[in-house]
């Protein structure tokens, strides 16, 4: 039989098509009918805004999805780095109904951004996004300054006719006069924040005593210096007289507070517990606390 | 029927005229953007970021180079193979024009940020089109020639030319639906988890139809004829040819390991893509055993060189690639900068070499001439090679590295190392991935030159009538 094939050519071009659409319809069709299972909708996931969506086709034009990814796997290092604080903060079907294209990437030169929503002020966006390497000193992002650029507007209507999102004439009105940046970052500040996770991983306790382990230990002061230097100084300033995030020259709270704030965050603050631990945490409280005590 | 047939070679000197200057553009943008990710001041925003550039990188080498040095060498070998003068040469200039301007199309717009993003089907919509009328063109005066053939039997390289011709046409025309706003923008026609599995049931079998299928049917064509032996056997070819084309098409989803794709259709890809060694593996076997006697090949004859170390990389790439499906290997290297070590292994060592081979092998027979400089062949190889390897090899390490510290985490389950401090590590990889960048770059300059002299030196008839034997 494959020998007579082999001078049938336009049986043998029906049967390769068939062949090619065995998979095809397995692998690729079918799976239409588990993803759209209604059961795995998400109540809080919303459609873009007219805002919102200027700065995801942003985000589309300049390529940023050839960097950054936007799925965390159900991974102990990938949940503890991109949905800190949380046990079931990966990513799930009901996150991306709305997202045409998906913006899921194959590589992570950078971090990941499905939960970068609200992990950071604005403020820290528009200096990052503008020169990167002044607040990540060694990243190798490029720089995005001109996008304080006017957004162009005059598709937006259409956009969201386009993808059927519900829009209110207010919220046409309010992209006019914006920058490119101003909608880039709302849609940052979207990405991952209408799940519940996040308000789950503020809520959970810290557990265990909060006694700094580290009182009078001076080569703990040395290390929380370098700490404080690599993750605080881009936000409270060098000399942490403040910037984006307010000085910390003059800490009047107990110990155990600021180590719960650095732990867990709050508000415009990210949370460092996972990616630092709880020892260089201690070790930062130490160092801020010897900062209060000079003055 | 006589075996004397005229055989018209004028698309075929087009396209592999074009598919080598394309090729020149995607290893220089290649070696830009390798140095913009070590010093991010190379960016030029807004055209000449690396966001901007990479998918002209990818495009120019796998639309630009592949196709169109896949196109020529289709032209070529389907009237050998036939017997018979290709179906429309006038269709096949007005392709060639037509494929010229997808790819200016296409360097020009996503320069200009017009991107659906889905990648390696990035061209917005007005592009796609054109793409797709450039496509039907193609196989319809490639088919017509196989249905107008003097050789009853088609021989293996046809099969998996047909498969091509049908394989791409689905693949492209799925993927790229899209629901246009303005002639530069449009969404997805898919959402989310959907779009995901659509694209990469799309980007895995580009791989499969685009740079498995082709290249193949090429060594298929050229391992005997440079040798002067046939292939061991061409039942294992047929074999081979049917599991590979039934297999690709349940694999893409191992590039969506730990993704909210459902786990069966990913468990799925997992068993699949370890199932798909055995007919790679049988092609390999299939060139290694015709060589069986003939090894001394490998001194004497340049062309012998770059079809069995391209070969020799597919094996390596299929082992590779499905052992990257697994769900415990993935979870380790994915996202990481192992993957584009393995893709450019694929890309520099598998499909350019045996392109290659059949660029040496083409252009003096159709520009009746011999080959410049047999010396300049050999160091183009050798560049080419430890280019690649450089290149390669310094990304899996950095893979493993990156891997490595992303995963570490301290006593109390907290992460050692923070992101930066681990992409800090990446630069001394990152220069050496540059620097084989930098050298396969010379190798093709060599290339280059010596292609020029070679059809300087040969005839510039547009009609070429000559005596061809059987495969």
């Amino acid at each position: 039989m494959l020998d007579l094939l082999e001078k049938k050519p336009v049986i043998l071009l029906l049967l390769s098509a068939l062949v090619i659409m065995i998979g095809t319809a397995v692998t690729m069709i079918a799976p239409f009918t588990w993803i759209n299972d209604p059961s795995l909708k998400i109540a809080g996931v919303k459609p873009y805004t007219p805002l919102q969506l200027e700065g995801r086709d942003i985000y589309v034009r300049e390529g940023c999805n050839n960097c950054h990814t936007q799925t965390v796997r159900p991974l102990v290092a990938d949940v503890a780095r991109y949905a800190p604080g949380s046990t079931d903060g990966y990513s799930k079907v009901g996150e991306f109904v709305y997202d045409q294209p998906h913006l899921w990437g194959s590589r992570r030169t950078g971090p990941d951004l499905a939960r970068i929503g609200g992990k950071y002020p604005d403020a820290w966006h528009y200096k990052h996004m503008a020169d990167p390497q002044s607040m990540v000193p060694k990243s190798n992002m490029p720089g995005y300054a001109f996008m304080r650029q006017p957004l162009d507007s005059s598709l937006t209507e259409r956009k969201m006719k386009a993808l059927g999102f519900p829009y209110t004439p207010a919220e046409l009105e309010a992209v006019k006069g914006k920058t490119e940046m101003d909608a880039l970052v709302a849609y940052l500040q979207k990405l991952g924040n209408d799940i519940p996770w996040r308000k789950a991983a503020a809520a959970a306790p810290l557990v265990g005593e909060l006694k700094n382990p580290y009182t009078d230990n001076a080569s703990a002061l040395i290390e929380g210096k370098l700490l404080v230097s690599q993750n605080c100084a881009q936000c409270h300033g060098e000399e942490l007289k403040g910037g984006i995030g307010p000085a910390l020259t003059s800490l009047a709270r107990p110990e155990g507070d600021i180590f719960s704030t650095i732990f867990k965050g709050r508000g415009g603050m990210p949370a460092f517990g996972d990616t630092l631990g709880r020892e260089k945490v201690w070790k930062i409280v130490t160092y801020l606390g010897s900062r209060t005590g000079k003055k | 029927m006589s075996v004397k047939a005229s055989y018209s070679d004028d698309a075929t000197k087009g396209f592999l005229t074009w598919s080598i200057i394309w090729g020149l553009v995607a290893v220089l943008v290649g070696v830009l953007i390798s140095f913009q990710l070590v010093f991010p001041q190379l960016n030029i925003p807004p055209y000449l970021s690396y966001g901007r550039l990479r998918p002209i990188h990818t495009n120019a080498a796998i639309f630009g180079w592949g196709i169109g040095s896949f196109m020529a060498m289709f032209y070529y070998i389907t009237q050998r193979l036939t017997k018979c003068p290709i179906w429309s040469p006038g269709l096949a200039r007005f392709q060639l024009w037509l494929f010229n301007l997808v790819i200016i199309l296409a360097a020009v717009s996503l320069a200009m940020g017009y991107t659906q993003s889905k990648e390696y089907a990035e061209l917005e919509w007005p592009i796609d089109i054109l793409v797709v009328i450039l496509w039907v063109i193609f196989a319809l005066n490639i088919f017509m020639t196989i249905m107008k053939r003097k050789e009853e039997q088609m021989y293996v390289s046809l099969w998996y030319i047909i498969a091509t011709l049908v394989g791409v046409a689905v693949l492209y025309l799925v993927n790229s639906a899209a629901i246009p706003v303005s002639l530069f923008k449009s969404y997805s026609a898919y959402a989310g988890a959907n779009d995901a599995n659509v694209q990469w049931w799309y980007g895995h079998n580009a791989v499969a139809m685009v740079l498995t299928t082709p290249p193949l049917a090429i060594f298929y064509y050229l391992l005997p004829k440079i040798t002067g032996v046939p292939i061991y056997s061409h039942r294992m070819g047929i074999i081979a040819f049917w599991s590979l084309i039934f297999m690709y098409l349940w694999t893409g989803a191992h590039h969506l390991l730990w993704t909210p794709v459902p786990d069966w259709v990913q468990t799925l890809a997992m068993g699949f893509s370890i199932l798909l060694i055995a007919p790679s593996w049988a092609s390999v076997f299939n060139g290694y055993f015709s060589m069986n006697g003939q090894w001394h090949q490998m001194r004497d004859n340049y062309l012998v060189k770059f079809l069995v170390f391209g070969i020799t990389f597919y094996g390596l790439q299929t082992l590779q690639g499905p052992s990257q499906a697994i769900r415990t290997f993935s979870a380790f290297i994915h996202y990481t900068d192992w993957v584009p070590g393995h893709v450019h292994m694929g890309a520099l060592g598998w499909v350019s070499l045996v392109l290659f081979a059949g660029v040496y092998y083409l252009i003096p027979r159709i520009y009746e001439t011999e080959l410049y400089s047999v010396k300049l062949a050999n160091a183009h190889f050798w560049l080419a090679v430890s280019g690649q390897l450089i290149y390669s090899i310094s990304m899996w390490i950095a893979g493993i590295q990156q891997a490595t510290m992303l995963n570490a985490t301290n006593a109390d389950g907290s992460l050692h190392y923070t992101f930066m401090e681990s992409l800090a590590e990446m630069y001394p990889y990152w220069h050496m991935r540059a620097g084989g960048g930098v050298i396969y770059l010379v190798s093709l300059l060599i290339f280059i030159y010596n292609i020029l002299k070679t059809v300087n030196s040969g005839s510039s008839g547009s009609q070429t009538v000559r005596a061809t034997g059987a495969v």
